[in-house]
């Protein structure tokens, strides 16, 4: 990782740019709802309202009919593929949310937290979210964990908690046009992409591309308790709190 | 973006966050389609409950309807269903697919393409 860079301009580089890159791949990796998040939106009361923040392809917006959540995402890549599924979404800035302040009745931000490069601003984000809630609103947050020893990429205690994590784009995919000329004609075809045949002339350009198709996403790998910690000096109360799939997450009230 | 969801957003700008100005935005340019979407009377009763009356006039007003009643209805009124039809249709049908969003405080025009609102900011506004 490039250590010169500034906090705003590192989570640029390994992060925005690259959820923007995998984000259809992305997209197809991500459709299964994990078990506490599906459980935490199907106990709203009914017709609640409540943000999504890092939406991702917007597989939690439709877990429960009942409720009106605006999802909102920093790539723009990833909010196509979950506008694509016919979800209220936007393009937004976790830290900037478009939101008028004491509103929602909750939001989620799944796996995303961990993705700004600071204490201060994963904390700043948490206060940010809050901020949206009404008094008594709660706030649904996953990072990923430093504790998953028996996980594929087997983290654990005393491993470094800022690193990054290769997402390889895979080869075997059916082909699509890779011209980055223009990025909405190449998301467009991208749709097609199952009938598109290879032309031979590309086969060299494809092969060079396979040798840069892994991109590495900056996270910050949260010990135990850190999450809690950081919810608390961003103004939360913890009401429920937890471990699931090498991941931590909290229940996060805002103080009536 | 749907017509309802006008009324959960304003400027990201953060020195924006203490002016009224900043919400509603104003809308210019946009062209809108209806979708239908299945009709939830009690749905709609339950949101009517959570928007602020003034800024949906307003941004009615904005994209050229100017039929809302002045004041949010309550009590009897509630039960017209062809009030609740009707607010089903411009908030849940009715969406902007594109247009431009104007913070009326600090002048900062959003853009909405392909029905999707982007916020973010460029680096000296963010």
């Amino acid at each position: 990782m490039d250590e010169s860079l500034d906090a705003v301009s590192k989570e640029q580089v390994y992060v925005h740019t690259v959820y923007n890159e995998i984000a259809s791949h992305f997209s197809q990796t991500r459709y299964k709802p994990w078990p506490i998040v599906e459980n935490f939106l199907k106990t709203r009361k009914k017709y609640s309202i409540g943000i999504d923040v890092g939406c991702g392809n917007g597989k939690y917006l439709g877990v429960n009919p009942d409720l009106f959540i605006i999802g909102s995402d920093r790539s723009d890549g990833l909010i196509n593929c979950a506008k694509g599924f016919g979800h209220e979404v936007m393009v937004s800035d976790g830290l900037s949310l478009p939101h008028p302040k004491d509103t929602f009745d909750f939001a989620i931000s799944i796996a995303v937290i961990h993705h700004f490069s600071t204490p201060e601003r994963r904390t700043q984000a948490i206060n940010h979210i809050l901020s949206k809630l009404k008094p008594g609103g709660e706030a649904l947050i996953y990072v990923w964990a430093l504790e998953q020893e028996n996980s594929r990429r087997g983290y654990k205690e005393g491993m470094p908690q800022d690193v990054l994590v290769p997402w390889v784009l895979q080869k075997k995919q059916p082909k699509k046009d890779k011209s980055k000329k223009n990025k909405k004609q190449n998301r467009d075809q991208q749709k097609d992409q199952e009938e598109t045949v290879d032309k031979p002339e590309e086969e060299k350009k494809e092969k060079k591309e396979e040798e840069d198709s892994t991109k590495y996403r900056y996270y910050h790998l949260y010990q135990k308790g850190e999450l809690e910690k950081n919810a608390e000096t961003a103004g939360g109360i913890v009401v429920d709190n937890g471990y699931e799939r090498d991941n931590w997450y909290a229940v996060i009230r805002k103080p009536t | 973006m749907k017509f309802l969801t006008t009324n959960f957003v304003k400027c990201s700008v953060k020195s924006c966050d203490s002016t009224t100005d900043s919400f509603p935005l104003g809308y210019d340019n946009c062209k809108l389609v209806q979708t239908e979407q299945e009709f939830k009377p009690d749905f709609i009763l339950s949101i009517l409950e959570r928007l602020d009356w003034n800024a949906l006039i307003q941004v009615a007003k904005d994209l050229g309807n100017e039929s809302l009643p002045p004041v949010k209805p309550e009590g009897e009124l509630l039960q017209n269903e062809d009030l609740l039809k009707d607010l089903h249709t411009l908030l849940i049908e009715t969406t902007i697919i594109e247009g431009e969003m104007i913070c009326n405080n600090c002048k900062h025009v959003y853009y909405i393409k392909n029905s999707i609102p982007n916020f973010l900011l460029p680096p000296h506004l963010a």
